[in-house]
């Protein structure tokens, strides 16, 4: 790979990669993003790649090792194209078949195709299944045509080309208009509008300005920066040298958590050959302009996606928050001005650049422009990362996209916004997505962690939950964050266990409004977002835990008991073999029951129970 | 020498402030009382206890919340030190502190101003606050960098690296001296005409033991 | 134990305030925890006073100062993973290996951490044991799981085997 000087050389590369591809040719892609490979994949990719070196009519197949295609549950993935054929659930077994029937003769392999959950028909085509149909895939989509460790695979597909746009047909306050006319915001959960902050960074005066790319997405539940870091970290970094030019930036980190390694590994694969290629460093495409990027990598700590508690990090420190009476845009690293931006934030500003401010401003609603990408996880039929424009109702993206409830059990709410959101009963998935109607009802859009939850969820246990997971993540800085989480935990985990009574409720809301108002950072001002919402939506649970000592949603350990149905007991004895305290009794054949004082409330029985015999109340 | 000034309103009071300085040693410059913790002149502010809060509105804007000890005055600032809602804050602050810390003086002097007189949280008996003055006395009056903050969150405490004192500890006894939490509980009045005073006398406070390790915070403290 | 190898970690990364992260997280791996000695030398070459770099090390949860376990099993407790039964799978884990989160059995055999949220929610319950992950997981499969490593201890100690073969890198 020879260095780019100018556009011209851009130009050139770009028509050499695709005058090398050949008509028809033969793609096979499988998906290699983290969740694809607790599945296997790498076994799958390893065995195409036997298979084709082995087998010399074969040699013309190109293997692909994709970013995460987003259909996580259905993986490992391989489409093959021309033809667009979709394989979910794909074993090393299947391969010598994919290859032999589908590659060779063209015939399709009924039993890997993805079957339509109403209409139990067998959908062939990606485009076609439902899951990818309704959405509108502009960022993500990439992720299935390249290679995220090749970048003439990006460069195929377009890559860089708004980068030259941007250094060599627009001036840096251009590029800022184009942004601020796009109506852009910020993915990461705040939804300011990216491009006043760039403007104000750029205004903030000093010579030496950062850029940073928070991937740290502590959300539990959301994983679109992973999948997009993991799958095309060379669109995130185009997004961030743009900026940068934009900005007057000289210097740029992208910090990476560390439970992400596969996202750290390609982030840093994708720095080298852009390095090497010219799109970073001194004298960039010949335009004069320098900047660099380099990783810095999460210790653990879900505060530490917090603005002032990243630079904090990144300069050595503990991730402890810091007043934001002056913003880091004017003082950030090292107390220079210091532009922070979320990774899928990054990754659409190519795609504006290129496409221009007006497109993307004709997608969205009046005040959340463009298309977001949400993980839709939980207890739902299809999880996985979902792409749609903003607007589209709840109900649209959790039975339409999502194939609804699994289990048959109705759903019940929805988790948005991670531990600064809260729950969305069912009665409103009528109401839009974007940066302001959730907010209303009582929630956040948030980075668009979408957790799905049924009548086996209980809504009390979810409170006690995201409470508990504050309390972990506090950086123990600050009073009300610290204590006062400390107390709203103590009083839940009492609700739960039967011991709550009414004034519980009432000092639970004292306590939730003074740790908002008094909290020093973001995470103890939203602390009590998950428990005032479940207060506020599902306020019979709770009653039903302190008044009448019950569970109904059979969750809370202390509060429920197993039982063996009679009627449905086949007396195979399974669930003795597995009880780990021996508490099952019953003769071969004959009706088993579980002794309640020994019972330890494992679960195991019903998970082995065949005849779905194990009741929980 | 001529001082710039900016023009704030604290309490519906027009007050024309240095310019730089924070909204907590403004009030005070014009006798406005503001409770504090972690606070102290002459080390930097903190703003971990979030007893100073007061409600901010600037140009007009909506009111936010913020610890007066950081947040500087700016020309305009409409400032409210004890607006119902900061009330309740302090009060539910200073019932969260001494139920964490009742056997700390300041914790119940705090509690006590407040009016308050139930507290309905399960009391612990830490000794220690987590103020952090020590540490700031330690890093930037004397120079001792022996002090730290150790762990996160609800498990945080106060500590010198690996529990063992370094070399740059001089046992200058700075970090005794300003923590809030070294102050020997009134012992009452001993004799019709005696004075006791053993609340300011610096050497009968409680200081580094034998082991070595920072004295508040061991078991052999006789508080 | 020589620590030379630290001088060579905080090479390769210049010696930037800005990796130390980073370069805790390598030392980590060369020696399965954080021994004091080497966070003095960290601190004497990044010039920062021990105190932060004491301070770093506890704060952030990847760190450990104590050994670790040879198997490390790191159990997910995100969201998504919790409302699909996690807590189960955590309380028959404490039980099975007799430790709390964050503690090392006594034969330094297993870790056991919880983690706030892999990033692999589709597919949860999660759990990442010595470099895998397992998708979908219930409290019968994580036992099945302990089972087979304990079973591999034993097979490895009849043969004399090399106990690295049981680390797998994505």
């Amino acid at each position: 790979m020879r260095k780019i000087k100018s556009v011209s050389d851009l130009e050139r590369w770009k028509e050499n990669i695709l005058s090398r591809k050949k008509q028809d040719e033969v793609i096979v892609s499988v998906c290699g993003g983290t969740g694809c490979h607790a599945y296997g994949c790498k076994k799958v990719r390893d065995e195409f790649a036997k298979i084709i070196r082995k087998n010399g009519d074969l040699k013309e197949i190109r293997l692909r090792y994709t970013g995460c295609r987003g259909f996580c549950e259905r993986g490992p993935i391989v489409t093959i194209q021309p033809q667009g054929i979709f394989y979910q659930r794909v074993q090393e077994k299947d391969v010598p078949l994919i290859l032999s029937e589908t590659v060779q003769r063209g015939k399709i392999l009924g039993h890997l195709l993805y079957e339509d959950v109403i209409t139990k028909r067998k959908v062939t085509s990606e485009k076609d299944i439902p899951f990818y149909k309704a959405q509108s895939r502009l960022v993500l989509g990439s992720n299935g045509m390249i290679e995220p460790t090749k970048i003439e695979d990006y460069i195929g597909i377009g890559g860089y080309q708004a980068l030259s746009k941007a250094l060599f047909e627009m001036k840096p306050e251009q590029i800022i208009d184009e942004i601020k006319a796009s109506g852009l915001r910020g993915r990461g959960g705040a939804g300011f509008l990216t491009g006043k902050k760039w403007e104000d960074c750029r205004k903030a005066p000093g010579e030496l300005k950062y850029i940073i790319c928070n991937c740290d997405e502590g959300d539990p539940g959301a994983y679109m920066d992973r999948s997009l870091l993991e799958g095309n970290p060379h669109s995130v970094l185009e997004g961030m040298i743009i900026g940068a030019y934009a900005i007057s930036g000289s210097h740029g980190y992208i910090y990476v958590r560390h439970e992400y390694p596969l996202a750290c590994k390609n982030a840093e694969t994708a720095i080298t050959q852009a390095r090497k290629a010219g799109f970073l460093g001194k004298n960039i495409l010949g335009s004069g302009f320098n900047f660099d990027v380099e990783i810095a990598k999460g210790g653990g700590a879900f505060v530490c996606g917090e603005s002032t508690a990243l630079i904090a990090s990144i300069e050595g420190r503990v991730g402890e928050p810091r007043s934001k009476q002056v913003h880091t845009v004017t003082r950030g690293l090292w107390e220079k001005p210091t532009n922070l931006n979320n990774v899928e934030t990054w990754a659409n500003v190519p795609l504006i650049i290129n496409k221009g401010s007006q497109w993307f401003f004709s997608i969205g609603t009046e005040k959340s422009k463009g298309t977001k990408i949400f993980s839709l996880v939980g207890k739902v039929k299809n999880t996985g990362l979902v792409e749609v424009p903003m607007g589209i109702t709840l109900k649209e993206i959790i039975f339409d996209i999502g194939g609804g409830q699994q289990d048959g059990r109705r759903i019940k709410a929805v988790q948005t916004g991670g531990p600064s959101g809260g729950c969305i009963p069912a009665s409103l998935f009528n109401l839009p997505v974007d940066f302001d109607s959730l907010t209303q009802a009582g929630s956040m859009m948030g980075s668009g962690g979408m957790i799905v939850m049924d009548e086996g969820t209980c809504m009390v246990d979810v409170a006690k939950y995201f409470v508990h997971f504050l309390q972990e993540e506090s950086c123990g800085k600050c009073l009300p964050c610290r204590e006062g989480l400390k107390r709203m935990g103590e009083i839940l985990d009492r609700i739960t266990e039967g011991k709550g009574n009414e004034e519980d409720l009432s000092l639970l809301e004292e306590l939730a409004e003074v740790v908002a108002d008094t909290s020093l950072c973001g995470l103890g001002k939203t602390a009590p977002n998950p428990v005032l919402s479940a207060l506020r939506y599902f306020r019979p649970e709770f009653d039903a835990h302190i008044h009448q000592k019950r569970c109904p949603a059979a969750v809370c350990t202390p509060l429920i008991q197993y039982s063996i149905s009679e009627t449905d007991c086949t007396g195979c004895g399974a669930c003795a073999k597995v009880c780990p305290t021996q508490a099952i009794k019953g003769e071969k054949k004959q009706n088993h029951f579980i002794l309640a004082e020994i019972c330890s409330k494992c679960g195991s029985c019903k998970d082995v129970c065949k005849a779905n015999a194990v009741m929980v109340q | 020498m001529e001082r710039k000034t900016v023009n704030v309103t604290i309490d519906g009071r027009s007050l024309d402030v240095e310019e730089g300085s924070t909204i907590l040693t403004a009030a005070r410059e014009f006798g406005i009382h503001i409770p504090t913790l972690c606070y102290m002149d002459h080390l930097s502010p903190y703003g971990g206890c979030r007893l100073c809060v007061v409600e901010i509105s600037n140009n007009g804007g909506k009111a936010f919340i913020d610890t007066s000890c950081t947040h500087e005055v700016r020309e305009g600032m409409v400032i409210q030190t004890q607006s119902p809602r900061i009330i309740r804050a302090r009060r539910m602050l200073a019932e969260l502190l001494v139920a964490s810390a009742p056997n700390v003086k300041i914790a119940q002097d705090i509690a006590a101003r407040m009016g308050l007189l139930k507290v309905r949280f399960p009391m612990e008996d830490n000794r220690c606050i987590l103020c952090g003055l020590c540490i700031r006395m330690c890093y930037e009056q004397m120079d001792g960098k022996a002090l730290g903050f150790v762990g996160r969150g609800m498990g945080r405490k106060i500590s010198m690296p690996f529990e063992v004192r370094p070399e740059t500890c001089r046992l200058c006894r700075g970090c005794d001296y300003v923590c809030p939490g070294v102050i020997i509980p009134c012992q009452g009045v001993q004799e019709p005409g005696e004075l006791c005073g053993k609340c300011v006398r610096i050497e009968d406070t409680p200081t580094c033991c034998s082991m070595g390790t920072f004295g508040c915070f061991c078991e052999q403290n006789p508080l | 134990m020589d620590f030379e190898q630290v001088g060579k970690i905080i090479d390769r990364y210049k010696g930037k305030r800005t990796a130390l992260i980073s370069i805790l997280h390598d030392i980590q791996d060369q020696y399965n925890h954080l021994p004091e000695e080497t966070l003095r030398k960290v601190a004497s070459r990044l010039q920062m006073d021990l105190n932060d770099i004491y301070g770093v090390a506890t704060f952030y949860k990847s760190f450990s100062l104590v050994p670790k376990g040879k198997h490390s099993i790191t159990l997910c407790l995100g969201t998504a993973c919790h409302v699909r039964g996690g807590p189960k799978i955590l309380r028959e884990m404490k039980k099975q290996l007799n430790i709390e989160p964050g503690q090392t059995t006594a034969d330094k055999q297993f870790s056991l951490n919880v983690v706030n949220c892999l990033g692999v929610c589709a597919i949860g319950p999660v759990m990442f044991v010595d470099g895998k992950f397992y998708g979908e997981m219930n409290t019968l499969k994580a036992k099945r799981i302990i089972e087979k490593i304990n079973k591999n201890n034993k097979n490895k100690k009849r043969n004399g085997g090399n106990h690295e073969e049981n680390k797998i890198r994505i």
